[in-house]
C-alpha cells in the first residue's frame, strides 16, 4: 500500500471544504446565526425608544449606534468559532491533515463572516432609515460595515483560537479583542458620519480596506499558529 | 534495511510529569504496534507527538528512512488518526461528515456508501450523526479509515462502545490492512483480535 502515491486534495479543495461543512453547520443549526442578528436589531431599535425621537438626534447618534452594536453581535458570534470545534475532536483532525492549517481556518474565518458579517450589512440598510440617515450614506454605511466586519473576522479568529482551550474564555476574546477593533470602530462611524455630514469621507473608506487587507494577510497564521498553541 | 517507521529516543514531558523516556521502537509493513500502560500512562500523548500535535523533549520519529519533521506534509498524507473524539459534527448525516474528509486528504468519496455498508450502518446515512448510538457513531469514524488512503492507521481505543460483532469486524479491517502492507499504532487495553505480527510497547 505503501508504494502507491498518496494524491493530496489542492489548497483550494481544503479551502472549500472547510467552507463548505461550516456553511452546511451554520444551515442546520440557523439559531447560532439568527441570535447576534437578533441582538444587532434589539440594540438597534431600543436606541431610539431611550435616546427619544427627535430626528436629528437620531441621525446624529445612528453611525455610533450602528457600528457599536454590529461590533457587539460579532464578539457574540466569534466565541462559538472554534469551541465546537475543539469539543467534538475536529481541530485535531485539521491539526493531522496534511492541508496546510493556514488554508482551513482561512476557510472557517470566511464562512463565520458569510454567516454573521454579510447578514448584518445586508440588515443595516432598514435599521439607516429607522434612524432617518440620509439616502445617500446608506451604501456607505453599507460599506464600511462590509469591510469593518471582515477585518472583526479575521482579527476574532485569532483571540477566539488562542482562548478555545480556556474555559469561559469569552471575557478573555473579548479584552483580546476590542483594542485591535477600536481602528475599525472609529474609522467607521466616522466615515459614516462625515457622509451623513456631506464631507469628503473616502480616506475612511480606504483606511478600513487597507486595515481589512492587512488583517486578511496576516491574521490567518497568527490563527492557525494560536490554534497550534491552544491544542498542545 | 532500516524500518519503515521507527522511533528513537522519546522522552516526553507533560506539566512536570515525565510520562516516558528514552523509548525506542520500530514497525515494518504488515505489522500491529499495541501501546499498552495503565490509563494516564502516556498512550494518547504518545499518538498525539506522532501526529505533531505534542513537542517531544528528546527524540525523533522516522518514516520510510528519513526523519519525520523534515517530510511531515508526505508524512500526514500518508496517515489517518482515529482519535478518542472521532472528530464528527453530531448535526452533519454520517455521508456529510465522511464527505468532508475528502478536503483534507487522498479520500475515496465515491465508496462512501460501501464503506457505511461494510460496518452494517448504511441505513443511517441520511440521519444526523447526534440520533445515533454511541457504537454506530464509532462505526462512522471506522469508515474513516477504509476510505482513506493512507497506509499508518492510529487509533485510540478503537474497541470502545463497540458490541462483540463489531469488535470482530475492526479486528477483520485491521488485519486486511496489515496483510496489504500497511501498519497500525493502537492504543489498547485488551486484547485485541488482529491476527498479524504484534509488536507491543508498555508505557
Amino acid at each position: 500500500m505503501s508504494q502507491q502515491s498518496t494524491q493530496i486534495p489542492g489548497l483550494l479543495a481544503g479551502l472549500l471544504g472547510t467552507l463548505r461543512r461550516d456553511l452546511l453547520l451554520a444551515w442546520k443549526r440557523p439559531g447560532d446565526v439568527l441570535n447576534p442578528l437578533f441582538f444587532f436589531t434589539m440594540v438597534c431599535t431600543l436606541f431610539p425608544v431611550a435616546i427619544g425621537p427627535s430626528v436629528e438626534q437620531l441621525a446624529f447618534a445612528a453611525p455610533g449606534v450602528l457600528w457599536v452594536a454590529a461590533l457587539l453581535a460579532t464578539l457574540l458570534s466569534l466565541n462559538s468559532l472554534f469551541l465546537a470545534d475543539h469539543e467534538d475532536g475536529s481541530i485535531e483532525q485539521l491539526l493531522a491533515s496534511p492541508q496546510p492549517l493556514v488554508v482551513l481556518t482561512l476557510g472557517k474565518t470566511t464562512a463565520h463572516w458569510l454567516t454573521s458579517g454579510l447578514p448584518l450589512v445586508v440588515l443595516s440598510p432598514l435599521i439607516a432609515l429607522a434612524f432617518r440617515l440620509p439616502p445617500g450614506t446608506i451604501w456607505v454605511m453599507m460599506t464600511t460595515l462590509a469591510l469593518g466586519t471582515i477585518s472583526l473576522s479575521l482579527l476574532g479568529s485569532v483571540g477566539a483560537a488562542l482562548t478555545v482551550g480556556l474555559h469561559r474564555g469569552t471575557a478573555l476574546l473579548s479584552l483580546l479583542i476590542l483594542p485591535l477593533a477600536m481602528p475599525v470602530l472609529i474609522f467607521g462611524t466616522r466615515t459614516v458620519s462625515l457622509a451623513a455630514a456631506g464631507d469628503a469621507y473616502s480616506m475612511g473608506l480606504f483606511a478600513l480596506a487597507a486595515y481589512a487587507v492587512g488583517a486578511l494577510s496576516l491574521a490567518p497564521f497568527a490563527t492557525a499558529a494560536a490554534l497550534r498553541i491552544s491544542n498542545e | 534495511m532500516s524500518p519503515l517507521f521507527s522511533a528513537h529516543n522519546l522522552t516526553l514531558i507533560r506539566g512536570e510529569r515525565c510520562l516516558f523516556r528514552e523509548l525506542d521502537f520500530a514497525l515494518d509493513a504488515g505489522e500491529l504496534l499495541l501501546l499498552e500502560g495503565r490509563n494516564g500512562s502516556g498512550k494518547t500523548s504518545l499518538l498525539k507527538a506522532i501526529v505533531g500535535l505534542l513537542e517531544l523533549e528528546t527524540g525523533e520519529f522516522r518514516w520510510q528512512g528519513a526523519p519525520v519533521s523534515a517530510q511531515r506534509q508526505a508524512f500526514l498524507a500518508d496517515l489517518v488518526w482515529l482519535a478518542h473524539r472521532t472528530g464528527l459534527k453530531p448535526d452533519l448525516t454520517p455521508v456529510e461528515n465522511l464527505s468532508f474528509e475528502s478536503a483534507l486528504r487522498a479520500f475515496r468519496s465515491q465508496d462512501i456508501d460501501a464503506a457505511l455498508e461494510r460496518l452494517g450502518v448504511l441505513r443511517l446515512r441520511k440521519l444526523p450523526l447526534r440520533s445515533l448510538s454511541a457504537g454506530q457513531q464509532r462505526r462512522v469514524a471506522l469508515a474513516r479509515l477504509l476510505l482513506a488512503q493512507a497506509s499508518i492507521w492510529l487509533m485510540d481505543e478503537p474497541f470502545t462502545n463497540l458490541d462483540s460483532e463489531g469488535r470482530t469486524l475492526l479486528g477483520d479491517i485491521v488485519t486486511e490492512h496489515l496483510e496489504s502492507g500497511g501498519l497500525c499504532i493502537m492504543a489498547a487495553h485488551q486484547e485485541v483480535p488482529v491476527d498479524a505480527p504484534t509488536r507491543r510497547v508498555t508505557l
